[in-house]
C-alpha cells in the first residue's frame, strides 16, 4: 500500500517534470522544423538572392524568392506602428499608474485587456469597413489598402501590450522615491517626469520592445489591409505586403514540397529570429530591473 | 524662551513672486494631467466604439437561423453553425492539451525545480513561446502535425497547434497561482506525513484552481480567436457538414470572418458584422468570465 503510494508520486513526479520540459521541447522543435523546411531552399536558391534579392515573385517562371521587399514592407509598417503607439501608450500607461483615482483604474485596465483580447481577424474586418474608404478618401488616394492603414491599426493593437507592461514598470517604482521627491518640494509632475520615468526607464524600454515584438508577430490585419504588392513601399502611401501576411497569403496555394513551400519557411525562418532577438532583449532589459 | 523673541513671521513668510510662480506652474501641470487623462480615456472611447459598432451592425444578423443552420448561397445567405460548432471543438480539444501540460509545468516550476541551468532554459523557453508569431506556430504546425506526423488538415492537428500557441499563458498564470498558495499549508500537509505529491494534489492544486481556471479561460479565449495558426493546419473554406472524427477538417469562426470578408464578392455586410458579433461575444464573454473569476478570487482571498 505504501509502496504503491510512492510509486504514484514517482510516476506523477516523472510526469510533471516532463511537462516542465515541454516548452523547452517545443521551442528546439520549432526552431528544427522552420530550420530543416527551410534548407533544401537552398540548393537552388543562393542565400545571398534570398536575403538581397528585390523580387519577390514565387510563381512566376523562373520563380524569384527576394525578400527584401517583404522585409521593407515589414519594417516601413512596423516601425511607424510603434512610432504611433508608443506615446500614446506610455502617456496612457502614466495617467493609469500615476494620475487617474484608483476606482477609475480597474475600469480602464479592463478597457485595456478587452482590446488585447479581441481577435486580430475582427480588427481586419473592421479597417476593412471603416478605416480603408476613410483613408482613400482622406488622403485621394486610389486605394485605401495601404502601408499606412496597416500601421494604424497595428499601433492600436500595440496599445495593451504597452500600456499594461509601462504600467507595471511604473507601479514598481518604490513609493519611497515619490515621497523624497514631494519632500524636496516638487511637484507631482516634476516628481513623475523627473524621478519616476527615469526610475522606470529600463521597464518603459522593454514595454516598447514587447510592443514591437507583437506588432512584427502580426498577420491577419495585415494581410487584410495593406493591398500586398510586393513591392518595396516608396511612402506610407503605397500599399506593403509584410513577412507574415506573405506567408499565411500564400501557403494554401503551394505544392508540397516545392521550392515556393520551403521558401516560406524560409521567411518563417527571418521572422521568428528577428521576434526571438526582440523578445530576448526585452526579457534582458526589464531582468536587468530585477537585479538592481 | 527663544519663542517669545522670535519676529514673529520670519519663517513663515514666503516670496510672494515664488508662490505665483508655483501657482502658475501647477495650473499648467494640471492641464498636462488632463491631456493625459484625454489620451487614456479617449483609448477607450475608442474601445468601446469599436464593441458599440460590431453590436449594433452585428445584432440585426443575430437569428435562429443564424446560429443554427449552415451558409447557403455560397455564404451570402443562411448562417455560420458549422463555424460556430467548429470553434467549440477547436476550443475543447485545444484545452484538453494544454491544460495538464500548462499545468504540469506550473507544479514542476513552483514545487520541485531546482534553481539552476534546466529552470533557467524552461523560463527562457516560456517567454520566447509567448512572442512566437502566430503565423509562425501555423508553419510549425504545418511541418510537425501535419506533414511529418501524417495527420492531415484535421481538428488534431489544428487543437494541437493551437495548444502549443496557449501553453505559456497557461503555463504563467498557473504559475502565479501556485505561489500564491500559502507555505503554511504546504508545511501543514507535510508534517501531517503526507508525501510531496499528495501535498501537491490535495492542497496546492485545490487552493490554486480558481487562479489555474483564469489561465485556462484567458487560453481558450486566445484560441477561439486564433486564425493564422489553423490556416493550415484545419480551417476550411466551406464544409456545410459536421465533423465526424477529429481527423476531419472544420469551419472555425476566425477563418470564416475572414473568408466572408475579403474572398465573397457581394457578400452582405449584415451577416459579416453578424459573425464578427458571435466571435466578439464568445471571446470577450470569455474574458469577462476570467476577469470575474479573479475579482472573486482576490475578495476571498483578502477575507
Amino acid at each position: 500500500m505504501r509502496n504503491l503510494r510512492a510509486l504514484e508520486g514517482w510516476i506523477y513526479e516523472r510526469l510533471v517534470a516532463l511537462s516542465g520540459i515541454a516548452s523547452v521541447v517545443v521551442m528546439v522543435l520549432i526552431f528544427l522544423f522552420l530550420f530543416r523546411e527551410s534548407v533544401p531552399l537552398f540548393r537552388d536558391v543562393s542565400l545571398r538572392h534570398f536575403l538581397f534579392g528585390r523580387d519577390w515573385l514565387p510563381i512566376s517562371e523562373p520563380p524569384s524568392f527576394g525578400i527584401v521587399p517583404l522585409v521593407a514592407g515589414t519594417f516601413a509598417v512596423t516601425v511607424s506602428a510603434a512610432v504611433a503607439a508608443v506615446p500614446i501608450g506610455v502617456g496612457a500607461a502614466v495617467y493609469l499608474a500615476e494620475i487617474a483615482p484608483r476606482r477609475l483604474r480597474e475600469g480602464l485596465k479592463l478597457a485595456v485587456e478587452l482590446l488585447a483580447a479581441l481577435p486580430s481577424v475582427v480588427i481586419g474586418f473592421l479597417g476593412i469597413r471603416l478605416l480603408v474608404p476613410w483613408v482613400k478618401a482622406v488622403f485621394g488616394l486610389p486605394t485605401g489598402f495601404t502601408a499606412l492603414t496597416g500601421a494604424a491599426l497595428l499601433a492600436l493593437m500595440a496599445l495593451p501590450t504597452i500600456i499594461s507592461v509601462a504600467e507595471d514598470a511604473l507601479g514598481a517604482v518604490p513609493g519611497t522615491y515619490r515621497q523624497a521627491s514631494y519632500a524636496l518640494g516638487a511637484t507631482r509632475w516634476e516628481t513623475i517626469t523627473r524621478v519616476v520615468i527615469p526610475a522606470a526607464r529600463s521597464g518603459l524600454l522593454a514595454a516598447v520592445l514587447l510592443g514591437f515584438g507583437r506588432v512584427i508577430g502580426e498577420t491577419m490585419v495585415v494581410l487584410m489591409v495593406t493591398g500586398n504588392a510586393p513591392i518595396v513601399p516608396r511612402s506610407l502611401f503605397d500599399p506593403a505586403r509584410l513577412m507574415t501576411a506573405t506567408i499565411a497569403a500564400e501557403m494554401g496555394e503551394t505544392v508540397r514540397p516545392s521550392e515556393h513551400y520551403h521558401a516560406l519557411f524560409a521567411v518563417g525562418a527571418v521572422l521568428f529570429a528577428v521576434t526571438f532577438l526582440v523578445n530576448l532583449a526585452a526579457d534582458r532589459v526589464a531582468r536587468g530591473r530585477e537585479a538592481r | 524662551m527663544g519663542r517669545g523673541r522670535r519676529p514673529a513671521g520670519t519663517y513663515w513668510r514666503l516670496d510672494p513672486d515664488l508662490v505665483a510662480r508655483r501657482a502658475r506652474r501647477l495650473r499648467v501641470e494640471r492641464l498636462y494631467s488632463w491631456g493625459l487623462g484625454l489620451l487614456a480615456w479617449s483609448v477607450v472611447g475608442l474601445i468601446a466604439a469599436i464593441l458599440g459598432v460590431i453590436v449594433w451592425q452585428g445584432a440585426p444578423a443575430i437569428s435562429l437561423e443564424f446560429l443554427t443552420q449552415p451558409p447557403r448561397e455560397g455564404m451570402r445567405s443562411g448562417g455560420i453553425y458549422p463555424a460556430i460548432v467548429g470553434t467549440l471543438y477547436l476550443v475543447g480539444f485545444t484545452i484538453a492539451v494544454a491544460l495538464p501540460l500548462g499545468v504540469g509545468g506550473a507544479v514542476y516550476l513552483t514545487e520541485y525545480a531546482r534553481p539552476g541551468r534546466l529552470t533557467r532554459l524552461i523560463r527562457l523557453a516560456i517567454v520566447n513561446l509567448a512572442g512566437v508569431p502566430s503565423v509562425v506556430y501555423g508553419l510549425f504546425g504545418l511541418g510537425l502535425f501535419v506533414i511529418f506526423l501524417g495527420l492531415g488538415t484535421s481538428i488534431l492537428a489544428g487543437s494541437l497547434t493551437l495548444a502549443l500557441l496557449i501553453l505559456p499563458v497557461v503555463i504563467t498564470t498557473a504559475e502565479e497561482a501556485i505561489r500564491a498558495v500559502p507555505r503554511s499549508l504546504r508545511e501543514a500537509s507535510l508534517a501531517l506525513g503526507a508525501t510531496r505529491w499528495q501535498t501537491v494534489r490535495e492542497v496546492v492544486l485545490p487552493s490554486a484552481t480558481p487562479g489555474i481556471l483564469t489561465g485556462i479561460i484567458l487560453g481558450m479565449a486566445r484560441a477561439a480567436g486564433e486564425t493564422a495558426p489553423i490556416l493550415f493546419t484545419v480551417a476550411a473554406f466551406f464544409l456545410p457538414r459536421l465533423p465526424v472524427s477529429i481527423f476531419d477538417q472544420v469551419m472555425a469562426l476566425p477563418y470564416h470572418l475572414f473568408v466572408v470578408s475579403t474572398q465573397i464578392p457581394n457578400m452582405p455586410v449584415e451577416l459579416q458584422y453578424g459573425t464578427a458579433l458571435v466571435l466578439v461575444g464568445l471571446v470577450t464573454g470569455l474574458n469577462l468570465l476570467a476577469a470575474a473569476v479573479r475579482a472573486r478570487y482576490r475578495r476571498a482571498r483578502r477575507v
